[in-house]
């Protein structure tokens, strides 16, 4: 890339994660340089003069001044290609099983091997044929990755103009060193394309154009998929104290969001959380395939005592992964766990370079850095002649000191996304799980995702308008009991608390380790909603004629409401017209008992 | 560290000392993160760490602090090492001072190994998720927010309540059941009282454990700095006890509130830009240097479970000592003021207390098939009572609905016969769990909607006195 001869530096200091060096004059902004004797890897990030500041992406013990700085001529880059799929990488990208091969269950520093594997041979089969004219994103061929991606496609590289295919490998077996390709870019330019390609983090991946989010991402989590949406391609926040549910919630969707490839980063939180997702992800299926969810999944883990500024890269390693499926045509969810760990990695780099602190010491860039990496998801036509669509949505968790959500990460965070998932402490401390305020929580994708959700269940937006009013005028009469007691209350009054007690806790409540609550599919969701609202609307009639809201309450059916979550999805449609019918029976029976 | 040759440098150019930080000209090769030793002018040898560290200049750290030491007449020896820590089996049953001293009388430890103290991140990949239920006897713990082998889970409590009585009640009764395996107890104190350092040894003694365990004492009049360095020495005596020798470790950290002090020092000596309410804006990943330091890894049979002790200024739970150390940890169990002066022990908040860990831990073959149903309904009960108790102190009893009665009365048991146990008294896990039954069976079973008919069926004290 960098084509003027590479010449050494000199470490004039040492400060944590970040060494400032000397001689360093042909060295460019964000290149990757070998930092002392033992050659750890570290990236540059600010330029004075002769003078470079590197951040370095392990522990800096050790190195001290007078000691080189090798530049390499590359960015910091990850390697794309086919076995990304069921492996864990660090901030860096290097594949921790290869690590711990090499130096056991304790991290050790300097080694850096392929992040993919070399020996491997993957079955590729070719699309297109010599003579075929290409630009950047077409797609020559495709081998199959694992057995929730069946069709990962080797892509002609972005920035490939007007290509003619002059050379092209017959179907078969071959490791990604191979060169698969030739093409003929004009100018005696030939471009040999191999099936694994490098792609700077920092720089995003180019697409024709952005297109609009108007299909859910599905999550099967009730709360989210009926009140508070998110769209394949939308962005997320999830804010919280400590304990309220970020990371189960971030698991959750990682398990059962309905995207072809999901990419979690682990960034700054705890070990034994990607420990977990390592145990359980091989065992879990998918609820559409059946086939064990490792196999959709990329873990980035750099988890909290591990070095901060392979934390702050983490996010990028795991973006622009997530672009490269995306331009194959997927729907790619990522997830980090926290952006708050990331801002702080930055925070505290930036200490060490004495920049001017803003806002908490954060430095002044924080927001638009925030701005910046939510702006790398969406739904877009990707490149290629064919016409392909691929999305990112990204869901990331911001974990607000002392749950106050009015410090910077919470705020900028809230500028660019789309939607606010606030976590409750309070919730929590009831064990009233997930902990998503639902009268604070929004998402801006409601109402055009509306239009998907009417097509498939007409009644979809009216019920979730229903249960939203019915939670807000709980908060209302709450606050009358408050001041005057429950005894104030008329019947009706206590029917609405009745109900909204009933969508509190047998609705939104979700259990992430009950096997049959965890994934809860629309339609379950719906003939839910359906329940609840046939009972609160037939119990008004009652009401009206005189019955007690006690009295309605007691009889089987209602109670059974109570217990509905816990019905499999796949038994639910029977489940859902057996209680309508002993509901009807019910509800009119004390109708009956008014009239006589 | 590296493979580079080790060569001790000697300096005698300390240009200025600045609270615990000493500030040496012209070091040009001295590496960072080094271990250093200060020579003061009487002799007397003090150790230090490189924080900074460029050509003209390194800035060292003295753990012993600067007072006494002079410009003039300091020597300081830069070792070209990081800072080791000698263990082996001997420092079983051994009292150290805060920096490895031997303090005991006893002969000196014959090392096996030299350990880095700051030690390696433990691979992500090669960690065992903890799934091994430990019975500390204590039901508000063991019902609600269990603890299991490798967990990191810390009591947050305040000024003058019993959390020294609540640890040291769990270092005596903590146990795997079914296990006969090599358990160890480390303990590292922290700016504690003599009194409270006493209490401790006193009661490990009375117990047996103190045979096996290894302490680490500093005390309040010891230096402050030195805070930094003893729980890295308690935690690399652990990873060599349970990864090398295979000892199920628990370790005991108190006061941790002393420790973020210490920290707080150094960063405002070196004129850091501070973060919240003055604490320096790396302290999150500071602590996660020592508190990930705990759980299993495949293939080795030990274990490090953590339980760090830290006192909330002001009870604050917002404040940044808990508020980062809760991001961290998997869990918290909350010592509670109120509930303490209404005379409970354990004085434990169940609501805010949490172990993350406790799915994995609890259920069929671990404890008992009921205990999480059981443990969910407990919760939905006794947060249903607390907040009926502050309607009550607003509209008075009458105003309450019988349903409402129920859940008051329930939640008052739930504090006098659940959470309420004697300091000495030892229960089993199903003690803990046919208290909660019984608790719970004051209610209709229409109300118990968290757990299922079966559970209910098999475990309801109504159905089972019908089959007995
Ligand atoms: N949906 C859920 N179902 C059941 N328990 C949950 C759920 N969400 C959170 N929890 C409980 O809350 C604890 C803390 O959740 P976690 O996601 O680790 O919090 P955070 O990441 O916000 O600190 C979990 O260990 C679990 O016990
Ligand atoms: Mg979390």
């Amino acid at each position: 890339m960098l084509k003027q001869k590479l010449k050494f530096g000199i470490i004039k200091k040492v400060v944590g994660p970040v060494v400032f060096a000397e001689n360093m004059e042909n060295i460019t902004m964000y290149e990757m340089v070998k930092v002392g004797l033992d050659r750890i890897i570290g990236e540059v990030i600010r330029i004075e003069g002769d003078n470079a500041v590197i951040q370095v992406y392990e522990d800096t013990t050790g190195v001290s001044p007078g000691e080189p700085v090798e530049p390499t001529g590359a960015l910091l880059s990850v390697e794309l290609g086919p076995g990304l799929l069921n492996q864990i990488f660090d901030g860096i990208q290097r594949p921790l099983t290869f690590l711990e091969k090499e130096s056991g269950f304790f991290i050790r520093r300097g080694i850096y091997p392929d992040a993919l594997p070399r020996n491997k041979k993957w079955h590729f089969i070719p699309t297109k044929k010599a003579g075929d004219k290409v630009v950047g994103g077409d797609i020559l061929g495709y081998v199959k990755e694992s057995p929730l991606l069946e069709r990962h496609a080797i892509m002609v590289p972005p920035q490939t103009k007007n290509g003619l295919i002059s050379y092209i490998i017959e179907e078969g077996d071959y490791t990604i060193d191979e060169t698969i390709a030739k093409i003929d870019c004009g100018n005696n330019n030939i471009l040999e394309v191999k099936m694994v390609t490098k792609w700077p983090i920092r720089k995003p991946r180019p697409i024709k154009r952005r297109v609009s989010t108007h299909l859910p991402l599905i999550t099967g989590q009730r709360i989210i998929d009926a009140l508070f949406p998110i769209a394949k391609g939308g962005t997320a926040a999830i804010p919280g104290g400590f304990g309220t549910g970020k990371t189960v919630m971030q698991h959750q969707l990682a398990q059962w969001a309905d995207a072809n490839v999901i990419v979690y980063i682990g960034c700054g939180e705890r070990g034994n959380e990607m420990a977990e997702v390592l145990e359980r992800f091989p065992e879990l299926k998918d609820p559409r395939s059946g086939l064990p969810l490792i196999n959709r999944t990329i873990l980035i883990a750099n988890v909290s005592n591990m070095p901060i500024a392979a934390r702050e890269a983490s996010i990028y390693t795991g973006m622009t992964i997530a672009e490269y499926y995306r331009d194959m045509g997927y729907d790619v969810a990522l997830m980090a766990d926290s952006t708050s760990r990331w801002a702080e990695a930055l925070r505290e780099i930036s200490g060490r370079l004495e920049e001017m602190p803003g806002e908490e010491g954060y430095p002044a860039y924080l927001s638009s850095r925030i701005a910046e990496f939510y702006e790398r998801a969406g739904r877009c036509e990707v490149l290629g002649s064919d016409e392909r669509y691929g999305s990112i949505s990204v869901v990331g968790a911001v974990s607000p000191p002392g749950a106050d959500f009015s410090e910077p990460v919470t705020q900028s965070t809230l500028r660019v996304v789309k939607v606010f998932w606030a976590l409750d402490t309070s919730l929590a401390q009831r064990r009233h799980f997930p902990a998503i305020n639902w009268l604070t929580s929004y998402s801006l994708y409601k109402n055009e995702l509306d239009l998907w959700f009417v097509k498939y269940f007409p009644n979809w937006p009216n019920l979730t308008k229903e249960f939203m009013q019915v939670l807000q005028e709980e908060e209302e009469l709450i606050e009358i009991v408050r001041l005057v007691g429950p005894d104030a209350l008329s019947e009706v009054q206590k029917l609405i608390l009745e109900y909204a007690r009933k969508i509190r806790e047998d609705y939104l409540m979700q259990h992430a380790y009950s096997a049959a609550d965890s994934y809860c599919d629309l339609k379950k969701n719906y003939y839910m909603m359906c329940l609840l609202s046939y009972f609160y609307n037939e119990s008004k009639k009652l009401v009206g004629n005189g019955v007690q809201v006690s009295k309605i309450n007691s009889l089987p059916s209602v109670q059974e409401l109570g217990r509905m979550k816990f019905i499999p999805n796949e038994e639910f449609e029977a489940f859902y017209f057996d209680l309508l019918a002993r509901l009807k029976e019910d509800l009119s029976s004390l109708a009956l008992g008014v009239k006589s | 560290m590296t493979t580079k040759s080790i060569i001790t440098r000697e300096f005698k150019t300390v240009s200025g000392i600045s609270g615990p930080l000493l500030f040496v000209q012209e070091t040009r090769n001295v590496a960072y993160g080094e271990y250093v030793e200060i020579v003061a002018q009487d002799g007397s040898v003090r150790h230090g760490q490189v924080l900074e560290t460029s050509f003209e200049m390194a800035v060292v750290q003295v753990f012993e602090g600067s007072g006494g030491l002079s410009r003039e007449h300091t020597v300081v020896r830069f070792t070209g090492e990081p800072l080791r820590f000698a263990v082996s089996t001997d420092v079983i049953g051994r009292m150290f001072n805060g920096s490895g001293k031997v303090i005991d009388n006893g002969p000196p430890i014959i090392p096996k190994e030299k350990l880095d103290v700051n030690g390696s991140p433990i691979n992500p990949k090669s960690r065992a998720y903890p799934t091994d239920f430990i019975q500390t006897g204590i039901s508000a713990i063991d019902g609600m927010n269990t603890l299991s082998r490798g967990q990191k889970l810390p009591l947050f409590s305040g000024n003058g309540l019993p959390h020294n009585e609540i640890a040291a009640q769990i270092a005596r009764q903590a146990k795997v059941r079914k296990t006969e395996e090599k358990f160890l107890l480390i303990f590292a104190a922290l700016g504690i009282t003599v009194d409270e350092a006493r209490f401790f040894i006193n009661s490990f003694e009375e117990s047996g454990a103190l045979s096996r365990s290894v302490l680490f004492i500093n005390l309040a009049q010891d230096p402050a700095i030195e805070r930094i360095l003893t729980p890295r020495l308690a935690l690399t005596t652990a990873e060599y006890l349970a990864f090398e020798e295979d000892y199920h470790v628990l370790v005991i950290i108190t006061d941790m509130t002393n420790y973020c002090e210490a920290l707080r020092e150094i960063s405002a000596a070196r004129e850091e830009v501070p973060g919240r309410r003055g604490y320096p804006g790396y302290m999150y990943t500071d602590l996660a240097s020592i508190y990930e330091r705990t759980g299993r890894v495949l293939g080795k049979l030990g274990s490090i479970t953590q339980m760090p002790i830290l006192t909330m200024p002001n009870d604050d739970i917002t404040h940044p000592i808990p508020d980062l150390t809760g991001y961290i940890t998997e869990g918290q169990i909350i010592i509670d003021r109120a509930l303490h002066r209404r005379g409970i022990y354990p004085p434990i908040d169940v609501l805010p207390s949490l172990s993350r860990l406790m799915k994995e831990a609890i259920g069929q073959n671990k404890t008992r098939d009921d205990h999480r149903e059981l443990s969910d309904q407990l919760y939905y009960m006794y947060a249903e009572g607390r907040s009926l108790r502050e309607l009550v102190a607003v509209v008075g009893e009458e105003a309450l609905t019988e349903r409402d009665h129920l859940y008051l009365r329930a939640a008052d048991r739930f504090e006098k016969e659940f959470v309420s146990q004697g300091r000495y008294e030892e229960r089993s896990i199903e003690q803990t769990l046919d208290i909660g039954w019984n608790i719970l069976s004051s209610f209709p079973e229409s109300e118990l909607k968290r757990i299922s008919l079966n559970t209910i069926q098999k475990y309801h004290p109504s159905k089972r006195s019908r089959v007995s």
